[in-house]
């Protein structure tokens, strides 16, 4: 058993960071985020292990050094929120182009515009859809708890590796400020420059060996037939993902007549709606997506067939109740109910809404 | 015709050559346009990195521009920024390898324009790399826009009827601003359109990867440069405009030539 903690979210997605050999952070502070970084700052783990860790003087800044450090092979991260995300929108488009692993977490704000620094679900589509610009897609994992702070910072590295691809922890204010118990992972060392050389050596800009051509860290290509095949090799990247790495928690749906579908903070109030309704004998379940993107579509679409309807429940407008809307094909009714602003829902305000929307909507 | 090819080939035997093109600079045909000053800075960079031995131990950090395929020349391992951000790659690059020689090479509106953030803070925390950059007051690839160094009263796309102050603001004198900040190192403005002015720009280039060798802050090189094809001009021709319009503007020589500042300068009393 690992090192138990009490901790805040933020000060988790630091410790997980520095623990699992991460080599760099880059960031700019943004409430309700900027523990990350503290954390990260009090911890120095550049005297225990040489993790780098850089305040840049923008999230502009931020990303780009992280663009230059992911392009050397490294386990490189970042984190903001939502505004801070935006601005990273250019880098993550050449992160995702250029093909470079790295984590960037989004504790994401109400908004638009500065909007709030209460939390918000409102960057769904902004993380799932892309972002930036151009067709490409993020793995986006979205935690329910502090100790998925943790391990998705640990998960999203594998990932980020596996595909090279960017990685989003799409979090939320309530997730970042909670404090939970959190079991750590033991330290782990950084890798090895012969460790580098395996899982890296043959793209990362290291400094060209006599043995080998030089490597060029670029998503520009002049030539459209080739640039084409750049994106088709995007696209089935991304497919990829879909087949080998959809991940979800479905809790009490096997007889479930209404199926909540919630992600990160949402979730654990619906959780408790399902409880609610169930001991009023309504059969109600819940689907918490925890890959955004690649999104369990298939699941979704079994259950389309056996219940009555889905309500999504968003702290935004509705934006997931579109990707449930695609899965259902209009096999059953699909209704959305959420706040925005950064107001947290009640787990009764969820089941008024269920009750209105669906059971007798 | 077969006596001439003959005797050309007797001349260039490599016993007869005084000059031979190093290595790291590879064959491919430049995409520049005759006249600009591109070419000879990207042959002085593959000279000094040669002549100091560090092919395997330079990254490149190419710019958006007219200089966004300068991966494609020198033989080292490169990243391509995007518009304005080389000196954050950078910074991103040295500090998870701080052995490393990395440069960065980046023309006036990538610098001195969508990048000015970038770049002061990148020379302000004194990132130990060298830093490139062509000042040709013009945006070449985009077709001939007002660049930040644009001067008054030149004419570009963009400003027509001459830059006119009222309208579009003042030329940006960047490197006389760098040259302020404490964590730059070595702070130059060179040229090279003699070859007295190109022999003088590789000793700062050269002199550039040393300081970067010795940590002593951040090493900056400008090269006041010709733009053929935005200046409208013959290669002949945009050399004299660059003598007699940019260099009173934009002096060469030598602007900060040390090591980053002390900090107990600016340190707190408590």
């Amino acid at each position: 058993m690992g090192e138990l903690r009490l901790m805040k979210g933020n000060e988790v997605i630091a410790m997980a960071a520095i623990r699992c050999g991460c080599d760099a952070y880059f960031g700019y502070p943004i409430t309700p985020q900027s523990e990350v970084m503290e954390t990260l700052m009090a911890e120095r783990p550049w005297d225990s292990n040489g993790m780098v860790v850089l305040q840049a003087e923008s999230e502009i800044a931020s990303i780009h050094m992280v663009y230059g450090a992911a392009g050397c092979g490294k386990r490189v991260m970042t984190s903001s929120s939502s505004p801070g995300i935006s601005l990273m929108a250019e880098g993550i488009s050449y992160l995702a182009g250029s093909e470079l692993p790295c984590v960037i977490v989004n504790v994401q704000r109400g908004g638009p515009g500065l909007g709030t620094i209460q939390p918000s679900q409102a960057d769904y589509n902004q993380a799932t859809k892309g972002g930036g610009h151009g067709d490409y897609s993020l793995l986006v994992l979205a935690p329910a708890s502090v100790q998925e702070m943790h391990d998705f910072v640990v998960l999203g590295f594998e990932l980020a590796f596996k595909y090279r691809n960017p990685v989003m922890i799409l979090a939320d204010g309530v997730i970042g400020q909670l404090m939970e118990k959190v079991e750590l992972i033991d330290q782990r060392p950084r890798w090895t420059n012969e460790q580098l050389t395996e899982i890296s050596g043959n793209w990362a800009t290291s400094g060209k060996l006599k043995s080998r051509p030089k490597h060029v860290i670029t998503s520009l290509e002049m030539d459209s037939s080739i640039m084409e095949g750049n994106n088709l090799r995007l696209q089935k990247k991304y497919e990829r993902m879909k087949d080998e790495d959809v991940r979800f928690e479905a809790i009490e749906c096997e007889d479930a007549e209404y199926i909540l579908v919630a992600f990160g903070s949402a979730a654990r109030i619906c959780q408790k709606t399902v409880q609610i309704a169930r001991k009023k004998g309504v059969k109600v379940g819940l689907i918490r997506p925890i890959t955004l993107f690649p999104f369990p579509e298939k699941l979704i679409a079994e259950y389309a067939t056996k219940v009555k309807g889905f309500l999504s429940v968003e702290f935004n407008a509705g934006q997931m109740v579109n990707d449930i809307r695609l899965a259902v094909g209009g096999k059953t009714k699909v209704a959305y109910f959420g706040r925005m602003g950064g107001i947290v829902p009640t787990p009764d305000e969820v089941e008024a809404a269920l009750e209105q929307k669906l059971i007798r909507g | 015709m077969a006596e001439v090819s003959d005797r050309i080939k007797e001349i260039i035997k490599p016993e007869n050559l005084v000059y031979a093109k190093s290595p790291v600079l590879n064959d491919d045909i430049m995409h520049y346009c005759p006249g600009c000053s591109h070419g000879v800075v990207h042959r002085l960079i593959a000279e000094v990195i040669d002549e100091m031995g560090i092919q395997d131990q330079t990254i490149g950090v190419a710019p958006v521009g007219c200089s966004v395929f300068a991966y494609k020349y020198i033989d080292i391992d490169w990243l391509e920024a995007a518009h304005g951000r080389a000196p954050a790659v950078a910074t991103g690059i040295k500090r998870v390898m701080p052995d490393k020689y990395i440069f960065s090479y980046q023309g006036d509106g990538d610098l001195a324009a969508i990048g000015t953030a970038e770049t002061f803070h990148a020379v302000n925390r004194g990132e130990n790399i060298v830093m490139i950059f062509i000042n040709n007051a013009i945006y070449g690839m985009t077709g001939g826009q007002m660049a930040p160094t644009t001067l008054i009263g030149q004419v570009t796309s963009t400003t027509p009827n001459g830059r006119n102050a009222d309208l579009n603001g003042y030329p940006l004198r960047i490197t006389e601003l760098l040259a302020q900040l404490p964590g730059a190192a070595y702070v130059t403005r060179q040229s090279v359109q003699t070859p007295a002015a190109v022999r003088k720009a590789k000793k700062a280039i050269r002199k550039a990867f040393e300081i970067q060798a010795m940590k002593k802050g951040t090493a900056f090189v400008e090269i006041v440069s010709t733009c053929s094809s935005g200046w409208k001009l013959n290669p002949v021709d945009s050399n004299t405009w660059m003598e007699e319009n940019m260099f009173p503007q934009y002096p060469l020589g030598d602007l900060k030539d040390g090591a980053r500042t002390d900090a107990d300068l600016y340190r707190i009393k408590g």
